[in-house]
């Protein structure tokens, strides 16, 4: 520190420089702290359903996750209709996103500004006005994993839609002129230059639309009739006392993620490393 | 290296064998919505010739190639390969090959597979060995198991090159295959494609805003402006008896001055040029040649002789005088002078500093001068001012 500074001056400086470093790491903290609960929760050994509290270190709810099948079944309808919905989510999506990209047809821009339309809305709204079709279609006792299903495309798509065409408005035209003047064909063109470059993007696409699905609650709730997703029976016992077990499934959801994010960032550093070479 | 330039010369004696080989475009237009970018051209470029088309942006001269590469589609006329018609051909089923501005390289595919991609879709035997091969003629043999983004940009260029030639096209269109690279490169590329372009005795058809590298590279020279070929021949004759003045400006420096027809002598033109009478050979006036008629006189300035006023200059007869220096910038190996006539028009005058003749000054008065023979006669309908700083992009 110079010699010239007045105490004052000195003790502004010392915060200024530790002040932030603290608040930053307060901020961390507020964002991981329940994070750290649920993973603490999943080897806790509770003395009782009702009490939401620390008694003790088990691996029980690891070892035995099932414990309330409930939970495992509304696990398992999630990941089916995750599944599902992602894959005709990013199937539809991908289409469209060509469409608006490559080809002129009237209506395009507003095709393009209506496609940000179900993300711009609320959820209830969106929620409240599939039941009302689906009611009005004749379809309120049937209401279910299909009606879920739909509603679940329904919103993936726009996100979908978004992500690729991000994806494939950045793709150099260029690149599938040239595979043409090299001899490929429409066909081959798309498999070996415009869908390993756009791939990217649509498996970005996938991964949103599956946690978009995985995690609704509101549009879910709405259309489901009878049937109960992960979310739906996580909000049903939080009245009566959740199974320790919800915070493994939490757990390995959130390891899952960490892992992605992870794996993708290695694959791109280990792209810039060959770069660098 | 050796087996490429063996087999390009097999290649070339027997594409020399079939009768009537190049290209040729016929009455060939493009309209746009808002412009016709190509008017009825009509272009021959014999097989095995280096051709270059020349021309500011926007002439039409990349629309022209994109036709003949199929990514285009012309709004009427032909385009030929020998006896074949291509016009409507699709990309995919054309000889042709393009080297493209950006190079278009496949970033998710490594050097290798780069250039073997026509020779797969093509489903060729012998891949391998054909690939090394070529990747040896661009000096690129180490690098073929890298990704394009690894490259520096002169070598992404020579894999732009080989990836299109290593297909043998008919004909090998390069669309300003070096406007990114820096000029020092750009320099030593221009010397390596023709060396290429020499071994393996392809047709090359090159796009390019620079008149300097067009000039270098080409047998022969196309000079386009606005859909239409002004001029069409050998650089030097391009240069030495251009027939517009679009040509005359855009190709190098020229002065245009305007004149009056005073008749034909023989075979030479006399023109009255601001008073003084100047004789231009036939086959440098590009004019009807009436009694009266109006034309521009075209010097290039290096071709123009300064002098000390009253003093014989060599070309006895052509001799101007009146002039006032009004600008010198001494350059090193030439000095350039504007110069002031009487009629208030600036010559500009290039002087090789030969140290034979001294150096004017600013202010100083002078006589200019020039061989009748190296002066040309133009159409007083064409814009004096055609061509001029257009070659920048």
């Amino acid at each position: 520190m110079s010699p010239g500074m007045s105490p004052l001056q000195r003790m502004g400086r010392w915060i200024g420089q530790h002040l932030v470093l603290a608040g930053g790491i307060l901020v961390l903290i507020y964002m991981f702290v329940p994070i750290f609960v649920v993973v603490l929760m999943s080897f806790n050994d509770p003395k009782s359903r009702l009490v939401y509290r620390f008694d003790g270190f088990t691996l029980q709810n690891w070892l035995n996750p099932c414990a309330d099948a409930a939970m495992c079944s509304a696990v398992s309808r999630s990941i089916q209709i995750g599944l599902l919905a992602t894959l005709i989510a990013t199937v539809l999506g991908t289409m469209m996103a060509f469409a608006l990209v490559r080809h002129r047809f009237h209506g395009r821009s507003v095709a393009n500004l209506a496609i940000f339309l179900p993300m711009a809305s609320p959820e209830i709204v969106l929620g409240s006005s599939l039941l009302a079709l689906f009611v009005a279609a004749g379809f309120a006792g049937q209401l279910g994993f299909w009606t879920i299903l739909i509603a679940h495309i329904m919103f993936c798509l726009s996100f979908v839609v978004i992500t690729v065409r991000a994806r494939l408005a950045g793709l150099d035209n260029n690149l599938e002129q040239a595979a043409m003047d090299l001899y490929a064909n429409e066909r081959q063109t798309f498999l070996r230059v415009t869908f390993p470059l756009v791939f990217p993007g649509i498996l970005g696409a996938a991964l949103l639309a599956f946690s978009l699905s995985f995690d609704d609650f509101i549009i879910t709730n709405l259309n489901a009739g009878n049937t109960t997703t992960f979310p739906m029976y996580v909000w049903g016992v939080a009245q009566r006392g959740v199974p320790m077990q919800v915070n493994v499934v939490g757990t390995v959801m959130f390891v899952i993620s960490v892992a992605i994010v992870v794996g993708v960032e290695l694959n791109r550093r280990r792209q810039e490393k060959a770069l660098a070479r | 290296m050796s087996q490429v330039a063996e087999s390009a010369e097999t290649d070339g004696s027997t594409g020399a064998g079939s009768a009537g080989s190049g290209l040729h475009l016929r009455n060939l237009r493009k309209e746009f919505a808002a412009f016709t970018a190509v008017h009825d051209l009509d272009l021959d470029v014999p097989s095995g010739s280096f051709f270059a088309l020349l021309g500011p942006s926007g002439c039409g001269k990349t629309t022209t190639l994109r036709m003949v590469a199929g990514l285009e589609t012309p709004t009427s006329g032909s385009i030929a390969l020998g006896e074949r018609d291509i016009t409507w051909e699709k990309p995919y089923r054309r000889p042709v090959n393009t080297v493209f501005q950006n190079y278009a390289l496949f970033p998710h595919l490594d050097i290798y597979e780069n250039v073997a991609f026509g020779l797969r879709r093509r489903k060729r035997k012998d891949v391998e060995r054909e690939v090394d091969a070529m990747l040896e003629l661009v000096e690129l043999t180490s690098q073929a198991r890298k990704k394009p983004a690894q490259l520096s940009g002169g070598q992404q260029q020579r894999v732009a090159l080989a990836r299109a030639i290593i297909n043998r096209p008919e004909v090998l269109l390069l669309d300003e295959p070096l406007g990114a690279l820096d000029l020092k490169l750009r320099r030593s590329m221009q010397i390596e494609i023709k060396r290429i372009q020499t071994e393996v005795g392809l047709t090359f058809v090159h796009v390019t805003h620079d008149q300097e590298e067009a000039m270098t590279m080409a047998d022969t020279v196309a000079v386009m402006n606005a859909g239409h070929i002004e001029q069409m021949g050998a650089p030097a004759e391009l240069y030495e008896n251009p027939q517009t003045t679009f040509v005359a400006n855009f190709l190098g420096q020229s002065n245009l001055i305007e004149g009056t027809v005073r008749g034909r002598d023989g075979e030479d033109v006399k023109v009255d040029m601001q008073g003084t009478v100047v004789t231009i050979p036939g086959q440098r006036a590009h004019v009807a040649g009436n009694a009266g008629d109006l034309g521009w006189v075209g010097i290039r300035p290096e071709k123009v002789l300064i002098a000390e006023e009253g003093q014989v200059i060599d070309a006895p007869g052509n001799s101007i005088p009146g002039g006032v220096v009004t600008d010198v910038s001494f350059v090193g190996v030439s000095t350039q002078y504007l110069v002031r006539m009487p009629w208030g028009q600036e010559l500009t005058v290039f002087e090789q500093n030969t140290g034979r003749r001294r150096l004017f000054a600013k202010g100083e008065r002078v006589d200019v001068s020039w061989r009748p023979e190296y002066a040309f006669l133009l159409d007083h309908t064409q814009d004096r001012a055609a061509g001029r700083d257009e070659d920048a992009d």
